[in-house]
C-alpha cells in the first residue's frame, strides 16, 4: 500500500524524532499517503500502522481527529474555502457561493465530472489574503476574486482532463 | 496562477520585520541584517544562561501567542539540573481566526525564529527543538525546512553549534488541521503522534512536556524577538513599548479595512494609528465593533476601541485582551448576530470533545445563535446563552471553553439590542451582508 517514494519520505520524518518515538511521524506519514491515494482507506491506515509499529486504532484516532485527512474518496482536487468571520468580512462567503454555482455542488460534495470536492475550511491563518482557499492540502491561494476563481476552476478541469491531481473518486472502478 | 502583489510594508516602527522584501529570507540575507550576531556573541563570550534569562525578564517580552505570559519568567521554570533531553518547542500552529502574523514571520524571516529558538535552548539547557507548523501552510513549512537545512549546513545547528560544545537539534513538524493544537499541551500530544487533546495541568510542560521531558513552548513571534533583545539589550526592547508591555508587536488587521495585513507597531500605539496604517475603514464606513485579540477575545464597541491603546494592559482595561494581536474590524453594515453565529460554529467544530461542558456547550451555543439569526429565537434565549457560556468557562481542561464563551458573552453585552431585535421582529436590525 505504501510506495517506495512514500516510505522514503516517512523515513526522513522518522529521523526528526528520538529513536523510540517513531509514532511522531504518523501525521506526516498519513499526509504523504493521502497525497498518493487521494484518501485514507482502512487498508492505507493499517499499512501506516505496520510501518510505524503502531496499533491500527492509534492511527485511526489521528486520522479521524485532524480535519485535513480525507476519510472518503474525493475528487481529483479538494478545494477548501475558509468562511470564518475575518474571511467572511472580506468576501469569502460570496467566493464560496460562486464556486458552488460554477461547480454545481454544495460543501462536502464532488462535481459530477469527479474533478473537484468542495470543503468549508476553518481558519487557515491567512485572513489578510481573504478570500483564501487550499487545493489538495498543499497549495494556498489568496485574494480569490470571481475572476481568479473562474481561472482556477478552468485550470483544475484542464488538469483533471490530463489525468493530473490526486487519484479521485471518479477513477475508482 | 500568480498571487497578486504582496504587501510588505509593516510600518515605520517595524523591528522584527524591518527590511523584509519577501525574497530576502535566506541565511545570507539574514546574516547581512545582523542575524546570528546574538548567538555568535553568546557562544564566543560564553555568556551564562542565567544572564540571558535576566535580560529576557528585563525586556518585559510577553508571550505573543495569546496568553501574554512573561517569557523570561517562563524560561526560568525549566529545571536546571535535569539529566537527559530537554526541549524547546515553537508554537507556529496559528489558527486563531484573525491571526496571520506567524506565517509572515516564517516565510519572510524564518532564521529569526531559528536563532531565537537556539538562544532559548542555550538559556534553558535544551538540546532538541521542534517548530510545530500549522497544517494549512505547507508552502511555508517547506521554506522552514529549507531554512533549517541552511542553518545545519552553516554549523548554526547540530552537535557543535558554531564549533562550541553546545548541541541543539531543531526540526519542523507539520500539523494537519486542528485548531486545538495551538493549545500547548494539545500541541505536545500531537507532536507525539496522537490526537491533539489537551492535558491536565499540573504537571506543567516545564517538568513534564513532550515525551515526558522538560519542555518550554513559546509562540513564533516570541522566539523571533529574542535575537533583537540579545543584540540590543532587554532595556532597549522594553523602551520600544511601555512598562510591563515591552517591545513592538505584530498586529494582523482583518475585516472591513482598506488594506488588511500585518502591521508592526510599538506596544502602546493608539488603535486609531493602527487603523490608519491599515488604510482606514473600507469605503469610509463607520467602525461598529472590533475584536482586538483574535476571535476568542471579547468584542468591543467601536468608540471604546478608538479610545484605546494597543498594549496588553490598555486593552485589558478596555474590557478585552490583546491575545494574539488579531484585530478584526467590523463596520456599521455588519450584523452582530450573524458574526457571532460564524464564530460559535467555529468553536463547536473545533472543540476536541474531551470535556463535557465544551463538547456539549459549544453545540448548544451555536444552535441557539443559529435559531436567533434565522428568526426562531425565543424570549429567554439571551439569558440561556449567558448561562450556558458561564457554565462552560472555567470548567474545562483547556482555554477553548473560555474562548467559546467570551465572544458570546461580550457580543450580547455590547449589542444586546441587536439580538433582542432579531428575537422580537424575526429579522435583522441592519442590512443583510456576507
Amino acid at each position: 500500500m505504501l510506495s517506495a517514494e512514500i516510505k522514503r519520505k516517512i523515513d526522513r520524518e522518522i529521523t526528526k524524532y528520538p529513536p523510540d518515538q517513531k509514532q511522531s511521524a504518523v501525521m506526516s506519514a498519513l499526509a504523504f499517503a493521502q497525497d498518493e491515494h487521494g484518501w485514507l482507506s482502512t487498508e492505507v491506515m493499517d499499512a501506516v500502522a505496520r510501518y510505524l509499529d503502531m496499533p491500527p486504532v492509534a492511527v485511526y484516532e489521528v486520522a479521524t481527529f485532524y480535519t485535513m485527512y480525507n476519510l472518503k474518496p474525493q475528487g481529483r482536487f479538494k478545494v477548501a474555502v475558509c468562511t470564518n468571520l475575518p474571511c467572511a468580512l472580506s468576501g469569502a462567503t460570496a467566493a464560496a457561493e460562486h464556486l458552488k454555482h460554477r461547480l454545481g455542488i454544495g460543501f462536502n460534495e464532488t462535481s459530477a465530472d469527479g474533478c473537484v470536492t468542495l470543503k468549508e475550511g476553518e481558519c487557515m491563518g491567512a485572513c489578510g489574503d481573504a478570500p483564501v482557499l487550499i487545493v489538495n492540502d498543499r497549495r494556498m491561494l489568496g485574494f480569490m476574486s470571481e475572476a481568479r476563481l473562474d481561472e482556477l476552476v478552468d485550470e483544475l478541469r484542464d488538469a483533471a482532463q490530463r489525468g493530473e491531481g490526486r487519484r479521485g473518486s471518479g477513477d475508482r472502478s | 496562477m500568480n498571487a497578486p502583489g504582496e504587501f510588505l510594508d509593516y510600518g515605520p516602527d517595524a523591528v522584527l520585520m524591518a527590511g523584509l522584501t519577501g525574497t530576502n529570507w535566506r541565511l545570507a540575507d539574514y546574516v547581512a541584517r545582523g542575524g546570528y550576531d546574538a548567538l555568535k556573541k553568546i557562544l564566543a563570550e560564553k555568556i551564562p544562561p542565567e544572564q540571558i534569562i535576566a535580560e529576557m525578564k528585563k525586556s518585559a517580552l510577553r508571550g505573543r501567542g495569546g496568553a501574554g505570559f512573561p517569557t523570561g519568567l517562563k524560561w526560568s521554570f525549566m529545571p536546571k539540573n535535569f539529566v537527559g533531553d530537554k526541549f524547546v518547542v515553537c508554537n507556529s500552529d496559528e489558527g486563531e481566526p484573525g491571526t496571520f502574523k506567524d506565517r509572515d514571520l516564517l516565510r519572510y524571516n524564518p532564521h529569526a525564529v531559528i536563532e531565537g529558538m537556539t538562544i532559548g535552548a542555550y538559556a534553558m539547557g535544551a538540546n532538541r527543538g521542534y517548530n510545530y507548523i500549522h497544517g494549512e501552510i505547507w508552502e511555508t513549512y517547506l521554506r522552514c525546512e529549507e531554512a533549517i537545512d541552511e542553518a545545519y549546513a552553516a554549523g548554526l545547528l547540530g552537535a557543535n553549534v558554531l564549533g562550541s560544545d553546545f548541541a541543539f537539534h531543531l526540526y519542523n513538524h507539520h500539523g494537519f488541521g486542528a485548531y486545538i493544537c495551538g493549545e500547548e499541551t494539545a500541541l505536545l500530544e500531537s507532536l507525539e503522534g496522537k490526537k491533539g487533546q489537551p492535558r491536565f495541568k499540573p504537571p506543567f510542560p516545564a517538568s513534564f512536556g513532550v515525551y515526558g521531558k522538560p519542555t518550554t513552548i513559546n509562540n513564533t513571534e516570541t522566539f523571533a524577538a529574542v535575537p533583537w533583545i540579545i543584540r540590543n539589550g532587554g532595556e532597549a526592547f522594553l523602551n520600544l513599548g511601555k512598562p510591563n508591555n515591552g517591545g513592538t508587536k505584530l498586529f494582523s488587521v482583518s475585516g472591513d479595512v482598506e488594506r488588511p495585513g500585518n502591521y508592526e507597531v510599538k506596544l502602546g500605539t493608539p488603535f486609531a494609528t493602527l487603523l490608519e496604517m491599515a488604510g482606514g475603514m473600507r469605503g469610509g464606513r463607520k467602525l461598529k465593533a472590533c475584536i482586538p485579540g483574535g476571535s476568542s477575545m471579547p468584542v468591543l464597541p467601536g468608540d471604546v476601541m478608538m479610545a484605546t491603546d494597543m498594549d496588553y494592559d490598555s486593552i485589558a482595561k478596555a474590557g478585552s485582551m490583546l491575545g494574539s494581536g488579531a484585530v478584526i474590524i467590523m463596520d456599521e453594515t455588519r450584523c452582530m448576530v450573524k458574526s457571532l453565529l460564524r464564530l460559535s460554529y467555529f468553536y463547536y467544530e473545533e472543540s476536541c470533545g474531551q470535556c463535557t461542558p465544551c463538547r456539549e456547550g459549544t453545540g448548544w451555543l451555536w444552535r441557539m445563535v443559529d435559531r436567533i439569526e434565522h428568526g426562531q429565537g425565543r424570549v429567554d434565549d439571551l439569558d440561556t446563552l449567558n448561562s450556558v457560556a458561564d457554565n462552560i468557562a472555567g470548567r474545562t481542561i483547556c482555554a477553548l471553553g473560555d474562548a467559546a464563551a467570551l465572544p458570546v458573552k461580550s457580543f450580547i453585552k455590547h449589542f444586546r439590542d441587536e439580538f433582542q431585535y432579531h428575537i422580537d421582529h424575526k429579522r435583522c436590525l441592519v442590512a443583510p451582508y456576507v
